[in-house]
């Protein structure tokens, strides 16, 4: 299978103040169309910034990084936002949903960006709320919701514009275990039934499980490749 | 959804600090909408006039008399195409409602104001009824008074010989305005010069002043130097000046109402700008995570910078148009139930594409600053909460 993500020889720096932060250093890595990759390490390895850097939220100081055939590591900002409107969709652990909307109009934010009229648009939140096991919620607003229920709605957004590739940040971080399952069980469903690549960051080693294999970050560099 | 949608849904987002916010700017609107008609209606009286006449009065004061006796002396001047004379007479209709009305001289007025429009059989009475009055259209529709009807007027100026202050007249004739704003201009009443002359108890012989036609417009200065010139070192020294500056002398006595509605109109906006600006500094502050998902999911940095904008614009819009709307309705409600005075105060069109064109100055101002600071912000770090 062809790689969906390929991050070569990337390292990032961040200047905090007068210092240099080396976060990631010479960093390759190479993520199959179709896998599902947990994402562990400790505290400040440098998780998150590589799955920004994946999502297209962030620039490496050096290196390469393609997604989809894609390199994305040189584009200005405004085609990193089309690129990611098209081509990603995120999840984070605070589900970070807008409070004044009801679920259905969250899923329904990215397809704004889109050229689909209206009533296209509202069947597609409608058909993304569905595959979450949502539909009869659609009218709540986040608040009404349960955590597990606002990280439902959060992935559906992700999942609208149907995107290739998933990029989660510790998801069920929030939740508890039985939550956090169900919420697994469903990307899982979304890797197996329907092809998304996903690469999922967590501290969890049983969330971890739920993946295809799990890739080891420590000090900026990946430690081990274990297939789980 | 629509992007109105969302930006509609964001605006709500405290919804008493958006209502809160929203009725100030109602209220900005309407004192805004209220006062520049106010200030538009007492610059209209100078305005509408134009410059095609010439006012003498006296050097002294426009509340002294000319003697009519300078009549014919002004009449000769070179470039004087016709006098007409007109004698402020503090007409005071039904308890005490001020009226605008004039001893005037029958035959000269609609020589001098032609801007007058009466049947001829009307013109002729006035000239020839020594009691005559002839009222203006909305004098008329507000009193409902016909012609051969009495004009029970007082003045609180001039008593008759009798020293009764309650005069009476005949009316004569109705006159309406040659256009729109001259119509608006019919809440006047002019009685026969003639009759108020000869029953006034503090004597003849006083025109009030002179209303000069002239044969060229442009000779305006000359030919009031000319008239001012004869008059010089007489007991009865003039001041010519056209009918606009005649006219904003007038109001000026009132108070420079112009410069005091701006004053006020500063401070309100200066407050407005400074209300609206934290309303939508704090709403966007709050919202900063909220805006590095919207980047996340792909809006760029012009699209959010539009949303902030535009959520300002709507404020200010909802604000400005029911402030707006409420202004007019009072100026009509205004013009309807006193129209002998308000009656020239109409909602004037211009002041409506004043407040708009304020509106859109307002949100781009209070909008801009917290747009363009959510199109610098960083995602990464506005996810982090850094
Ligand atoms: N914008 C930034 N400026 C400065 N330092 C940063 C910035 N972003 C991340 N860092 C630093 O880089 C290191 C890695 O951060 P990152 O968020 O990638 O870690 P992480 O592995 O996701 O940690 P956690 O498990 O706590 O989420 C940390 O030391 C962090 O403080
Ligand atoms: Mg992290």
């Amino acid at each position: 299978m062809s790689a969906m993500v390929e991050v070569r020889n990337v390292s990032k720096v961040y200047a905090r103040g007068a210092q240099q932060v080396s976060v990631l250093d010479g960093l390759t890595l190479s993520i199959a169309s179709g896998d599902f990759v947990a994402l562990m390490g400790p505290s400040g390895s440098g998780k998150t910034t590589l799955l920004n850097l994946i999502g297209g939220l962030d620039q490496p100081t050096r290196g390469e990084v393609w997604v989809g055939g894609t390199r994305i590591d040189n584009l200005s900002s405004g085609a990193l936002a089309k690129w990611r409107a098209a081509h990603v969709g995120f999840v984070f652990q605070f589900y970070n949903l807008m409070p004044v909307l009801s679920a259905i109009k969250n899923v329904e934010l990215p397809l704004l960006l889109t050229k689909l009229g209206s009533a296209e648009r509202l069947k597609r939140a409608q058909v993304a709320l569905q595959l979450v096991g949502l539909t009869d919620r659609g009218n709540h607003k986040p608040k009404e919701l349960s955590g597990g229920q606002e990280q439902r709605v959060a992935i559906a957004r992700a999942l609208v514009s149907d995107p290739q590739i998933l990029v989660c940040d510790e998801p069920t971080g929030d939740l508890d275990r039985k939550t956090a399952d169900e919420i697994l069980t469903l990307l899982q469903t979304l890797n197996r039934e329907f092809g998304k690549t996903i690469v999922m960051v967590t501290h969890d080693p049983k969330a971890a499980e739920y993946a295809k294999y799990t890739l080891h970050l420590d000090k900026g560099t990946l430690a081990e490749q274990a297939a789980a | 959804m629509s992007y109105f949608g969302f930006i509609w849904a964001s605006l709500w987002r405290k919804k008493t600090r958006a209502a809160f916010t929203i009725l100030s700017l109602l209220c900005a609107f309407l004192l805004f909408g209220l006062l520049q008609s106010i200030g538009a209606f007492f610059t209209a009286g100078a305005d509408f006039v134009g410059a095609s006449r010439l006012i003498v009065q006296s050097r002294v004061s426009f509340t002294d008399s000319l003697p009519v006796r300078l009549m014919p002396q002004i009449e000769r001047v070179p470039g004087v195409a016709a006098v007409h004379h007109d004698q402020w007479f503090g007409g005071v209709l039904g308890e005490n409602t001020q009226a605008f009305a004039f001893a005037s001289n029958p035959r000269t007025l609609r020589v001098v104001y032609p801007e007058w429009v009466m049947p001829e059989e009307q013109w002729q009475a006035f000239a020839n009824t020594r009691t005559g009055a002839i009222i203006g259209r909305i004098i008329a529709d507000q009193y409902g008074w016909k012609v051969g009807d009495k004009l029970p007027l007082k003045s609180n100026i001039f008593p008759q010989k009798d020293g009764s202050m309650a005069w009476e007249f005949d009316i004569v004739g109705i006159f309406d305005g040659k256009d729109e704003t001259w119509q608006r201009q019919t809440s006047q009443i002019f009685v026969n010069w003639d009759y108020f002359n000869e029953a006034n108890q503090f004597g003849e012989g006083n025109a009030g002043v002179f209303v000069v036609k002239l044969v060229d417009v442009n000779q305006a200065d000359e030919v009031a130097q000319a008239i001012d010139q004869l008059f010089l070192n007489s007991p009865d020294e003039t001041k010519t000046q056209s009918e606009k500056d005649f006219n904003k002398g007038f109001f000026a006595q009132i108070g420079d109402i112009g410069l005091i509605v701006r004053l006020i109109l500063l401070a309100v906006f200066f407050t407005i700008v400074i209300l609206t600006g934290n309303t939508m500094a704090q709403a966007v502050r709050e919202r900063i995570p909220e805006m590095a998902v919207l980047k996340t999911l792909g809006f760029s940095n012009g699209q959010v910078t539009a949303l902030v904008v535009a959520e300002a614009l709507l404020l200010c819009l909802i604000g400005g148009l029911l402030g707006m709307s409420l202004s007019t309705l009072a100026i009509s409600g205004m013009a309807k139930a006193a129209p002998a005075f308000f009656g020239a105060l109409a909602p004037d069109p211009t002041i409506w594409l004043q407040a708009i064109a304020a509106m859109l100055l307002l949100a781009l101002v209070v909008g801009l600053p917290p747009a363009l600071r959510v199109a610098r912000l960083k995602i990464v770090d506005a996810l982090a909460g850094r």
